[in-house]
């Protein structure tokens, strides 16, 4: 494949599988594409698959069967090829806190077999990009997670990839922090690089991803634009939490009648689509009242990507992966494996 | 990948690994104190053994600095175990991995971090036993070849460092050498020669033990002279040690680095 080839080739996946030993599938059999240049939002709770299919995407775990290729590269038998291609800021920023990031910098692109002459060009390049100019000869152990996090996305890019893969690139970050990284993922995309990025926060997929891949179970449930998404849901969602935990169950009863019951909520009450839309409201509220229960909160939600993963799998995506522990667990085995 | 880019980067890993080495002084103090303390109470407390018939020198120091050569060598195995187990806990390995790094490259890399914490060890035990009043019958020449010795001892133990880490990748199972390589170096001719070790079952294990030929190394350069016999075996059992450990730390590494 020519250098301009790889450039215009994305990500295409067919029948991905990974198994564990002794354990269910981490991802069962998921198919998608990856246009390039394009931002895909790979969305679900902790367990999901993400990472694990991240983690054979990027060649650092083979898949059980099926089969994927990464800018026009086969991840099984054109491993070497697709890593070339392809920079990756996995979970967890993988620092050395011994080393300053100057010093991970030139580390990395001298891997990348970059000239001797290109590297210091490089790294200072990089490194003023994600604003770390200033704190470039200082160790990295005394980092804040934010600047690590740009570290880790300025050593992925190091050797100008096509791809970039970036698992949770947002977690434990404070707000400042994570619109900073976004800024910088959104003028990536804009320079043509393509991005695959896992998440388990919909404000992230919502305001980056031009398409968002909903996974569960380690299967894919819903697959579209963010819009596109949320028009299959359509209809308004109102929660409504008791105030006393106790009556969970009563209000699931009372909110029935107005429409397709979305299960109990992650905080202890229960949601229902509004088959009417918002002007059901009032008679929501006059149901419960009739009923004699003591609301906490009430809430309109327009439609989100949480419902859509609500409609899709019966669960809301925050507190999803809290009940999976076990799945999770497998899925960090898989990772440190 | 051609020569010079194996060798770039074995040289930038080599730079990390010793860098890393240098900044941690939990690394190195340690491996200097613990064994000098050792040297300095057993060559104060067991010093009537030079007393006993055919002991070959009548200075107990002497016979002693051989032992901290080879417990700066233990040190080795868990200095570079450990550094290369948090590699693989915090997923800089995973890092690394996504680069078109080579095996070797990287374990010889991290074997330079004990190759400089062996000089470093080498140089500081042996200049503390000379000012303390060991003797040193071959001269400078035989103090460089004792600070070889000790250093190939040094790196060929850090491979076995590096392939537990590269088995279990937990810096605790890497830990839980120590006691292991201890029981090694104790039923060994540490306290006595060979040859004066009474106890039959002792004798045997200690003769067994390739402890007992490194330390006969260091002690031909210090008490006898330029003995080629015990000089081949020590360099002899170094190479082993280092072939085997690079070996199996080799596999060890395809396995855990199951890249595509």
């Amino acid at each position: 494949m020519s250098a301009n080839a790889e450039e215009r080739a994305g990500i295409e996946v067919e029948g991905l599988v990974r198994e564990f030993k002794n354990g269910p599938r981490a991802v069962d059999g998921i198919d998608l594409r990856v246009a390039p240049g394009e931002i895909y939002g790979f969305l679900g709770p902790n367990g999901a698959g993400k990472s694990t299919t991240v983690l054979m995407l990027t060649t650092l775990l083979p898949p059980t069967s099926g089969t994927a290729r990464v800018a026009g590269f086969d991840i099984v038998r054109e491993g070497g090829r697709v890593r070339g291609a392809i920079g990756a800021a996995l979970q967890e920023a993988a620092l050395d806190p011994l080393l300053t990031g100057r010093e991970h910098m030139r580390l990395q692109t001298a891997l990348h077999g970059l000239p001797k002459a290109e590297r210091t060009e490089r790294s200072a390049e990089l490194l003023a990009r994600v604003g770390l100019s200033e704190a470039a000869n200082r160790r990295v152990g005394e980092y804040s997670g934010g600047m690590k996090r740009r570290l880790d996305l300025a050593l992925a890019l190091a050797h100008r990839p096509s791809i970039l893969f970036l698992d949770e690139p947002t977690t434990g970050l404070d707000i400042q922090s994570r619109s900073a990284l976004w800024d910088e993922v959104a003028g990536l995309a804009k320079e043509g690089v393509t991005v695959f990025l896992t998440t388990q926060y919909l404000e992230e997929a919502d305001a980056l991803a031009d398409r968002v891949g909903i996974i569960d179970h380690g299967k894919i449930v819903a697959e579209g634009t963010p819009a596109e998404l949320k028009a299959e849901i359509g209809r308004p969602t109102v929660e409504a939490v008791p105030r006393d935990p106790g009556d969970q169950e009563r209000v699931a009863q009372a909110l029935r009648p107005f429409g397709e019951q979305c299960g109990a909520t992650h905080r202890g009450g229960a949601s229902v689509l509004l088959e009417g839309g918002e002007s059901q409201l009032a008679d929501v509220v006059r149901a419960l009242d009739a009923e004699g229960i003591a609301i906490e909160q009430l809430q309109l939600h327009a439609p989100s990507l949480d419902d859509v993963f609500l409609a899709k799998t019966g669960r809301s995506l925050e507190g999803a992966g809290e009940d999976e522990g076990e799945a999770g667990s497998e899925e960090m085995e898989a990772v440190q494996a | 990948m051609n020569k010079s880019a194996l060798s770039i980067q074995v040289g930038q890993l080599a730079r990390r690994s010793v860098r890393r080495t240098l900044r941690q002084p939990a690394q190195i103090v340690p491996a200097l104190i613990f064994p000098l303390f050792l040297l300095a109470v057993n060559s104060g407390g067991l010093k009537s053994a030079t007393n006993l018939p055919g002991f070959p020198t009548d200075s107990y120091l002497t016979f002693a600095l051989a032992v901290p050569f080879m417990q700066g060598a233990l040190f080795s195995v868990m200095n570079a175990g450990t550094d290369l187990a948090r590699d693989i806990e915090t997923g800089f390995l995973n890092r690394l991995a996504l680069t078109p790094l080579r095996g070797a490259a990287l374990l010889s890399g991290l074997l330079a971090g004990a190759f400089v914490l062996g000089l470093i060890q080498a140089g500081t035990y042996l200049i503390v036993g000379l000012v303390a009043g060991a003797e040193l019958v071959t001269g400078f020449p035989g103090a460089l070849a004792i600070i070889a010795l000790s250093v190939s001892i040094t790196v060929a133990f850090g491979t076995l460092g590096l392939f537990v880490a590269l088995r279990t990748g937990s810096g605790e199972a890497v830990q839980s050498l120590f006691p292991v390589f201890f029981v090694f170096l104790f039923i060994s001719s540490m306290a006595l020669p060979l040859d004066l070790l009474e106890t039959d079952w002792f004798h045997a294990l200690a003769s067994a033990n390739p402890v007992s030929y490194l330390l006969g190394a260091f002690r031909s350069l210090l008490i006898e002279g330029w003995d080629l016999g015990a000089l081949a075996l020590g360099f002899g059992i170094a190479a082993t040690i280092l072939a085997l450990g690079m070996f199996a730390a080799s596999a060890a590494l395809k396995t855990r680095l199951v890249r595509t």
